[in-house]
């Protein structure tokens, strides 16, 4: 116990020491939350629009004002020619183009029926099928109301008939949509991650550089206990890093901590076995330290990019949904969104804590295996 | 001459930093252009079903048949809801009204109602949409034998992306974003190792011009990212089915372009770094989330804060995409990106006399 | 007699791949003495010295180290042994005192032990002000000495020196072998590999390796009366003309 207390001591000066750590402990935490926070959102609003209006009568001029008063629109231009709405379109200054033609209004009245063109800039898939549903609720809705101005008594017997069904929603833990609620928990995770993987993947392969590995493996050392000395100063480290996230969390987006925060701490604990184990893995199979970095990189790239973070995990086939079963920070993303927002308690997460603690055993135990004192 | 042969050597004589260079990129738009998409498939989704007649059955059946929603459980009352949503799996609960299908018939009208779990408020959104999509659709079916008078008929086209495959947006977007890691993160790391292997200094006290180290050092560079982005291009429209409707000449000639301004940018980062890590950590935050997140690329740049849609103006890759996006998917010309083009071309020359006036500083 | 032999080799064989680094070496060591192992750069000397020390495996051969086996008793062999490397071994950006203390905790020491022997090593190495002192601070000819007194900090029965004096002042290096003579003097074992010739002269015993081979093992005055030379350097040429 003493000797692991030592190598504790060691490295908790030699990281207090290093110029870099302050900076990356307290800035990149801020600079994470404020950027990735703001910028990911996927909330469609604001859909670029352009009306062309080639029938200029009360019902176009009708359905350009329910345009004009959506919340999802904004009217970006109005021209008569199709050809410069077409334009528009292909440089990319409007999503969408409404087309009504001439004639609109006299044929809905006299045929009973009348077209109108709808383009739909679908590079964007989300919001190109987004906002054309909007077009299309706006324009039913009219719809709905000048059936019962134009119709005369018989026509509206006869749609007395239609059936609806009313449907009502409610958003809960979150009833504002407030994306921030969700980004935060899942930056936090990657804070703790980032933190957690490079200092302990950066760490052994650098005491093998400067040499000093030989001469803590001509000691009588063990090797767990030289290995459990390393990754304590880290975890403390790292769950620092979590708890001052989520105060900064709470100042600047007053994110709501429903859950016990001692669980957060215990999963965070938990978690973080897994992915300091990762980057001692890493580590003991690098031989310099670039290597380390471009390797402990990659992973945490293709973990970060398939957790869930910024595209949801349905959103992926299924079998990269099954290769999430080997990602922590999926696992734990998901754990910290719960307790954090919904107040999941230890009985609904267990079943993840126990996943990623036998995770982590495994992890650990092939980062003892391979760090071998003798070659 | 001599010199770019030398670069080239050190190169791929490092089998590791050319599986980097070459097995990264490949396994990232292979991995990245199926997991990362927007659209919502197989959401877990809870019934509570208060009715259990034909209406409400057939309209379970049309949810799980869209393919957007997996019913994972059954509920029998409201008190099970939050169990179900604590467990975490359950994204949304359709609530069916007692007596659904007779309220339905008789009266015309009848009640479901959604709750979703919002703490993804992004994917609540969409799943609520869905399902109110989809039991809009029944409601319609029902009501077909009705003639609708004074009916407003919707011609809609699906410009550029009529199957609506979310890989049209992303592969762009993956393209830009592994030019600009390999390109600029490579280079900054090498001129870093020889700064830290002291070679630099032997470049810099020989005759050789600032300019004609850089020529030398990016220019294996060069042909390597090309070699790349060709790749990812291939794997784009024979893997993902994404076209290019625009002139390939062009799009080779933008493309180039860029590779030219993330080496720049590259060189640039290697004359603040003094070792490899720095470089590395540097490119890391300097280059890789602002490309990703600040670039349009997963998250469109209309819906950020002003303040942050104003950095992201200075983004390189966000011009790069708009340009890729345009040639590729529109088939569109110089003359509607040249104004894309320039801004380019401004960062390169800007970042390359930069670094040549780093360099001359220290040559003093 | 057997007993004073405190490293016994036999028939020591490393291979790596098809390189025969270490090519059937057979010696022993006595207790106390200062034994030099000497040859050009890439002769095989730290790859032996690895093997001693348990940072190697050999491919084959009997070894023992302080009256233990090399293959069973790693462990207690490490308990008893202190090593320099040829790289530089202390934490550059930690103090003296808490490179000092680092290692002897490592090694078991008691923490009162621990300070009273550093007030004694900062007196004898005259860097008392140089306590608080980070390592990268220090010219490199302390950071030897340094290294060396931690390497024998713990009162080890045998010390392995890999190069120690490698890139320093002649000055320095003598001032570092009267710290190798204090250490055998109070009965530590010295273990250490040089190729600087004039360095053999100050050691008990040397042996002299050759591509991976012992080619000549006696007292340096023994193999100068042999070989008919002035000095160690013409005997080493000598032997690998």
């Amino acid at each position: 116990m003493r000797t692991i207390l030592h190598i504790i001591q060691k490295e908790f000066i030699q990281i207090t020491r290093d110029k870099m750590m302050l900076p990356i402990i307290f800035v990149v935490p801020i600079v994470q939350l404020l950027f990735l926070v703001y910028a990911a959102t996927l909330e469609i609003k604001n859909i670029d629009l352009c009306i062309v209006d080639n029938d200029l009568s009360t019902v176009s001029r009708e359905i350009t004002q329910k345009f004009e008063a959506s919340p999802f629109f904004v009217v970006k231009g109005k021209t008569f020619s199709v050809e410069q709405s077409e334009k528009l379109i292909e440089t990319g200054q409007v999503d969408i183009v409404l087309n009504i033609p001439h004639n609109f209004e006299k044929d809905l009245i006299r045929n009973k029926k009348a077209g109108i063109q709808i383009l739909v800039d679908a590079i964007n898939q989300t919001t190109g099928s987004i906002g054309s549903s909007y077009c299309n609720q706006i324009i039913f809705n009219y719809n709905k109301n000048i059936i019962t101005k134009f119709s005369d008594l018989k026509t509206l017997f006869e749609i007395q008939d239609i059936k609806t069904i009313n449907i009502e929603h409610q958003f809960w833990y979150n009833p504002d949509l407030n994306y921030k609620v969700f980004m935060v928990p899942g930056i936090l995770v990657i804070l703790v991650t980032i933190i957690g993987m490079f200092l302990s993947a950066m760490n052994l392969v650098k005491e093998k550089e400067i040499g000093t590995i030989e001469q803590i493996n001509v000691t009588p050392i063990k090797k767990h206990q030289f290995i459990i000395g390393k990754m304590i100063p880290f975890l403390i480290i790292a769950l620092f890093e979590l708890a001052f996230g989520l105060t900064l969390g709470k100042i600047l987006f007053n994110i709501p901590i429903i859950g016990n925060l001692w669980l957060v701490f215990l999963s965070a604990t938990v978690y973080l076995f897994v992915i300091l184990g990762f980057g001692l893995l890493i580590s003991t199979l690098s031989n310099t330290q670039q290597q380390a970095m471009f390797v402990a990189w990659f992973f945490m790239l293709v973990f970060i990019m398939m957790s869930g973070l910024f595209t949801p995990i349905e959103s992926m086939p299924v079998w990269a949904q099954k290769l999430n079963l080997i990602n922590p920070v999926a696992f734990f993303i998901k754990i910290l969104r719960m307790v954090l927002l919904k107040g999941s308690e230890i009985k609904d997460i267990k079943n993840d804590l126990f996943y990623l603690f036998g995770y982590g055993v495994v992890v650990f135990s092939f980062a003892t295996i391979r760090y071998k004192k003798t070659n | 001459m001599n010199f770019i042969q030398k670069e080239f050597r050190h190169i791929l004589r490092d089998t590791r930093t050319l599986i980097i260079m070459f097995g990264i990129p490949i396994v990232q738009i292979l991995l990245f252009g199926y997991v990362i998409s927007t659209e919502v498939k197989n959401a877990g989704i809870a019934i509570l079903d208060l009715s259990k007649d034909q209406a409400t059955i057939k309209i379970t059946e049309k949810l799980t048949a869209s393919g957007y929603f997996k019913i994972i459980k059954n509920l029998n009352s409201f008190d099970e809801i939050e169990e179900a949503f604590k467990q975490g799996n359950v994204k949304e609960v359709v609530i069916f009204e007692i007596n659904f299908d007779k309220n339905l018939e008789n009266f015309n009208s009848a009640n479901v109602q959604l709750i979703a779990d919002a703490t993804d408020a992004n994917t609540a959104n969409i799943i609520v949409f869905y399902t109110s999509s989809i039991i809009q659709n029944y409601v319609n079916e029902q009501n077909k034998t009705i003639k609708m008078p004074f009916e407003i008929k919707i011609d809609e086209r699906m410009l550029y992306n009529e199957e609506l495959k979310s890989s049209f947006m992303f592969v762009p977007g993956i393209m830009a974003i592994i030019l600009m890691l390999i390109s600029a993160m490579m280079t900054s790391i090498s001129i870093a190792r020889e700064k830290e292997l002291g070679t630099m200094e032997v470049l810099l006290v020989s005759p050789l011009k600032p300019v004609q180290i850089i020529l030398g050092k990016v220019t294996p560079y060069f042909i390597l990212s090309l070699i790349n982005a060709v790749s990812i291009l291939a794997v784009g429209y024979f893997v993902f089915d994404v076209p290019v409707t625009g002139s390939l000449i062009l799009l080779m000639a933008e493309t180039m372009l860029f590779i030219l301004l993330a080496l720049s940018l590259g060189i640039f980062i290697s004359t603040v770094a003094k070792t490899q890590q720095f470089a590395m950590m540097l490119s890391m935050f300097a280059l890789m989330l602002p490309t990703m997140l600040l670039s349009g690329f997963v998250f469109p740049i209309e819906n950020m804060p002003v303040w942050l849609q104003v950095i992201c103006q200075v983004m390189p890759p966000k011009w790069f995409i708009i340009i890729i996006r345009n040639i590729m998917l529109k088939g569109t010309g110089l003359l509607y990106i040249w104004k894309e083009t320039l801004i380019l071309f401004i960062f390169t020359a800007f970042f390359i006399l930069l670094s040549v006036k780093k360099f001359k500083i220290r040559l003093e | 007699m057997n007993k004073n032999k405190i490293i016994k080799v036999k028939n020591l064989v490393k291979k790596f791949g098809d390189f025969v680094a270490n090519d059937n070496l057979n010696f022993e060591v006595e207790a106390g003495e200062i034994f030099g192992f000497l040859g050009a750069n890439g002769a095989g000397k730290t790859t032996a010295i690895k093997i001693l020390t348990g940072l190697s495996k050999p491919t084959s051969g009997e070894i023992s180290v302080a009256g233990y086996d090399i293959y069973k008793e790693t462990e207690k062999i490490k308990r008893n042994i202190g090593y320099m490397s040829q790289k530089f071994s202390l934490y550059d950006d930690l103090t003296v005192f808490e490179n000092i203390r680092f290692y002897a905790g490592i090694y078991g020491m008691k923490k009162q032990e621990i300070i009273d022997k550093t007030e004694s090593l900062l007196d004898k190495l005259d860097i008392r002000n140089h306590k608080n002192s980070l390592i990268r601070s220090l010219p490199l000819g302390w950071k030897q000495k340094l290294a060396f007194s931690i390497a024998i900090f713990h009162n080890p029965k045998i010390v392995f020196l890999d190069e120690p004096t490698g890139g320093v002042d002649p000055v320095t290096r003598r001032m570092f072998w009267e710290l190798i003579y204090d250490a055998s003097n109070s009965g530590i074992t010295v273990f250490v590999t040089t190729h600087y010739m004039d360095e053999a002269e100050y050691c008990d015993r040397i042996s002299i390796m050759d591509k991976g081979k012992i080619v000549a093992l006696d007292k340096p005055q023994i193999l100068k009366e042999q070989y008919n030379a002035a000095n160690i350097d013409e005997v080493f040429v000598k032997i690998a003309r």
